[in-house]
């Protein structure tokens, strides 16, 4: 494995980098809002809802790749089970929504519309409190959290590594799929959360609360790119790639690689779990086919696509995937799989570091 | 024959209605038409005498004039000759045969009431003393175990050879005798009901256990209700003791298609090294292979449609054997020693192929049929072994057998181990590394389509077919360890058996989050699985 990506004292950020940052937060914080909200419908500038919320969508997205390439790219662990973290953020903070809709649900209850349906009485007990917004922010954060950290205690332990990794993180996913499905768990079953009122005090229907939740995004994700170049040019990046490279070796020269694995990987889940909170107003929905093992697949051919173990290449990979998904489901839907389906097979026959790599290859050739 | 006329004239003083006409017509073993000329009569008690008159003939005939009265078939024409109404026209009541020319005018023999009762009890009776045993057993269960039938069921044990009916009317006797004002008569059929599992049985047996107030029954009514206690006691260990039997049969039924599941998800991991996650997509072509199996034989060999199956077997393996090779040759040999990304390729091959069966099939399931011979099961008791699971359990068995035959017996078994142990010194003894690693890919495809094929005959056949399967085989081959088949075969019994046996108590759903919690738990203590290869191999 190449390990181009650690130069030993050099600055966070060259002054291009910096300056391509600025432009970014620029974009989504100022630019798209203003084109969304202030040009009018008439001019070609304008942009769409629709645009708008697919946008904001796939920015989610990227963050899932960015915290999928810490943890696989980086430090060699591929998770197949990164939906679940997504997910549940998603839960988490749809239950706060969920609770804001007050009695405008169809049968103006002061349950959700899901449990008058499924007759239930009164909320479960891991709803209680859900309806304060910073309770259910420090849920988003702290399930996942205590998931992956359990999880991964156990998993990384006992030195479960490679393919057996990544086979038990897809039961993970799995069973908390089939959980999720059930209507006894009260989450909605099959339908999930939808039907989201308020935000806050904010309409989420309303642009401005869309341009702000697509703002957020933006800036979220750019944190998380700075967090990881952060992150990777420290020590204790150098020993993740090192953990990638030789694991063995890594541990023959005196160093434990639990924490080291453990705590990326709690990272990981939580920066996902924080995506799938800002996820679920802007799509409006969440359901337990987010969990599906197909999803958290998907996730990392985002990052293989775009090259993993760079900065930039699982953003440009999720970038990629998810606009053609849109393209394809819309125009030849019933193409999507065998194009999905081809792309993982040609990326890792002949494109073993994504975009990315191939651009660093002529980069160098230069 | 003779036997069974001296039972009945032994017995014959001794019961009701039926026999008292048995010794007016002592030997009347054929119906006569005679004996039918009262049914015409207006008079109630005239038909009541033909009625029994009939049912003192005892036969075939008897049975089908009985019925067709009972049904509103039988006719009567103004000269008193009898003929049955069917579908296909008016047959002689007695002989059956067609009647030619239609008689002009013929009358319904109406019957009331009391002659229905009558007539019902008299074809329980020629059904329970009918000549053919399968008649005889079905008759036997069905009876009202009423003490009116009584003297009936005496009649038919004091014939009765065959010991499975003679339990069926052991049962319903002493389910009579249940009722019986004779306290001693109760106690004993109680002790011969100790031992049924029948529900009903034991609703009767419990309001007996609680019928009267304690402190107003005499000491022998009282020995009557504690016995009844018992027995109801006794069967409900019984009943659970059938219901863990159950559990353990439908464990080993599930452990059975994980088990061909994983089997070739073990050759091509554990022998291999490539992690195979298009491995459920060989199931769902092995499937389909049966599938068409079926058509073709629907089209051209509909007589032997029933044998299809034989077909298939072979037809599956080999056209997943070469869909596996393709794969081989095509994508995974570039991929060897980089496994997380052969897990990637074959997920896109996995849904390549979904895609493509759901645009040649369509994306509803298909309906696969199980030949005549594998419908139905074993009754044993309240439990049911349905034929289709036990051949697949033996199917399972006999696959595992051959492959294990293959790799240790045969010159490529042979080579696929050393392989296995030792890629470069394999390749320097001369090995064809590149061809054993093809043809034991093919050959762990090949078993998925096998599965498949067994698959077709117990669930749905679709598209997704495949997918449900995958993570379940894979935990096999985790729990089991890497290398060796033998800890496929143990993990796979383990999983199905213990799930089967959690799900009556905590759910489906919480059975697969326990088991992958104790996988987890499993895997603290023997991170390599249950049988790791011993050696010095360390990971790079």
């Amino acid at each position: 494995m190449t390990t181009f990506s650690i130069p030993g004292e050099s600055p966070l950020f060259g002054a291009k980098g910096w300056a391509a940052i600025a432009a970014f937060l620029l974009t989504t914080v100022v630019l798209v809002p203003v084109l969304f909200l202030v040009v009018p419908e008439s001019s070609p500038f304008h942009l769409s809802a629709y645009f708008v919320t697919l946008i904001g969508k796939i920015m989610c997205y990227c963050v899932v790749a960015v915290a999928m390439n810490l943890i696989w790219g980086y430090t060699g662990i591929l998770s197949l089970g990164h939906g679940v973290f997504f997910a549940l953020g998603g839960y988490a903070f749809g239950m706060y929504l969920m609770r804001m809709i007050g009695h405008e649900g169809q049968y103006q209850s002061d349950l959700p519309d899901f449990m008058v349906f499924l007759d239930w009485k009164a909320y479960p007990w891991y709803w209680s409190f859900t309806d304060h917004f910073w309770y259910a922010i420090a849920l988003v954060i702290l399930v996942p959290a205590l998931l992956a950290f359990v999880f991964g205690f156990f998993a990384f332990r006992s030195r479960i590594r490679g393919v057996y990794f990544s086979i038990i993180t897809q039961a993970l996913t799995f069973a908390f799929m089939l959980l999720f499905f059930r209507n006894d768990t009260g989450f909605g079953g099959n339908n999930g959360f939808t039907d989201f009122k308020k935000i806050l005090d904010y309409r989420i229907a309303d642009p401005g609360t869309r341009a702000a939740l697509f703002a957020i995004t933006g800036v979220y994700l750019m944190g998380c790119l700075v967090l990881t170049r952060a992150l990777i040019r420290s020590k204790y990046g150098r020993v993740l790639t090192a953990i990638r490279d030789s694991e063995s070796r890594l541990m023959f020269s005196g160093y434990n690689p639990l924490w080291y694995k453990l705590s990326i990987w709690t990272l990981s889940a939580v920066l996902c779990g924080i995506a799938g909170a800002l996820y679920v107003p802007q799509v409006g929905i969440i359901n337990p086919s987010e969990m599906s093992p197909a999803n958290s697949i998907e996730i990392a051919i985002w990052v293989a696509v775009g090259g993993r173990g760079t900065l930039l290449g699982p953003i440009i990979g999720a970038g990629i995937v998810n606009g053609a998904k849109s393209f394809f489901t819309q125009s030849f839907p019933e193409y999507w799989l065998y194009f999905l389906g081809v792309l993982f097979v040609v990326v890792t026959l002949f494109l073993p570091k994504g975009i990315a790599g191939w651009f660093l290859k002529f980069k160098g050739a230069k | 024959m003779r036997t069974i006329l001296r039972g009945l004239h032994a017995h014959a003083a001794a019961f009701g209605v039926l026999i008292c006409l048995l010794s007016v017509v002592p030997r009347a073993l054929a119906l006569e038409p005679a004996a039918m000329a009262d049914l015409a009569s207006d008079e109630t008690s005239d038909k009541a005498r033909a009625i029994d008159t009939i049912a003192a003939a005892g036969d075939e005939e008897a049975l089908t004039v009985l019925e067709a009265l009972l049904g509103g078939d039988l006719q009567v024409t103004p000269d008193k000759h009898f003929l049955i109404k069917r579908s296909s026209g008016l047959v002689d009541a007695i002989s059956g045969s067609p009647v030619s020319p239609e008689p002009d005018e013929y009358d319904k023999v109406r019957i009331n009431n009391r002659l229905r009762a009558q007539t019902e009890s008299a074809i329980a009776g020629l059904r329970l003393l009918s000549r053919d045993p399968a008649v005889r057993l079905e008759a036997a269960k069905a009876i009202d175990p009423s003490r009116d039938n009584l003297p009936l069921l005496g009649k038919a044990l004091s014939r009765e050879s065959v010991p499975e009916i003679r339990n069926a009317l052991r049962k319903a006797e002493a389910v009579a005798n249940l009722h019986s004002p004779d306290p001693a008569s109760q106690l004993a059929a109680i002790e011969t009901l100790a031992g049924s599992t029948d529900p009903r049985v034991k609703a009767d047996l419990m309001a007996l256990s609680r019928s009267t107030a304690k402190d107003q029954e005499s000491p022998a009514m009282a020995k009557v209700h504690e016995a009844a206690a018992d027995a109801v006691k006794a069967i409900e260990r019984r009943l659970a003791m059938y219901a863990y039997l159950g559990r353990f049969f439908t464990g080993a039924s599930l452990a059975s298609v994980l088990l061909l599941v994983a089997l070739g998800l073990a050759i091509t991991y554990g022998l291999l090294g490539v992690i195979n996650m298009a491995h459920g997509e060989m199931l769902m072509i092995g499937a389909y292979a049966t599938y068409m199996t079926q058509q073709i034989f629907r089209d051209h060999f509909p007589h032997s449609v029933d044998w299809y199956l034989v077909f298939a077997v072979p037809t599956s393996f080999v056209i997943a054997a070469a869909v596996g090779m393709l794969l081989e040759r095509t994508v995974i040999r570039w991929l060897y020693g980089r496994p997380l990304e052969t897990l990637l390729a074959t997920w896109g091959i996995s849904l390549f192929l979904i895609q493509l069966v759901r645009q040649i099939f369509g994306a509803q399931n298909v309906e696969v049929a199980n030949p005549s011979w594998m419908s139905g099961g074993i009754e044993f008791s309240n439990l049911v072994f349905p034929y289709n699971r036990i051949v697949i359990i033996a199917f399972s068995g006999a696959v595992l057998l051959l492959v294990w035959l293959l790799l240790s017996r045969t010159r490529l078994g042979l080579f696929i181990r050393g392989v296995t142990q030792n890629r470069t010194m394999a390749a320097c003894m001369g090995v064809r590394t590149g061809r054993v690693d093809l043809l034991a890919f093919g050959l762990g495809s090949g078993i998925g389509g096998l599965a498949g094929c067994a698959l077709s005959q117990i669930g749905n056949v679709g598209p997704d077919l495949g997918q449900s399967y995958i993570i379940d085989s894979f935990m096999v081959v985790v729990l089991g360890g890497v290398g060796q088949l033998l800890g496929t075969v143990y993990a796979a019994l383990g999983l199905g058996v213990v799930s089967k046996f959690l799900e009556p108590y905590i759910g489906a759903v919480p059975t697969k989050i326990l088991i992958l919690v104790l996988i987890i738990a499993f895997i603290q203590k023997r991170p390599q699985g249950l049988f790791a290869l011993k050696g010095r191999a360390v990971e790079a």
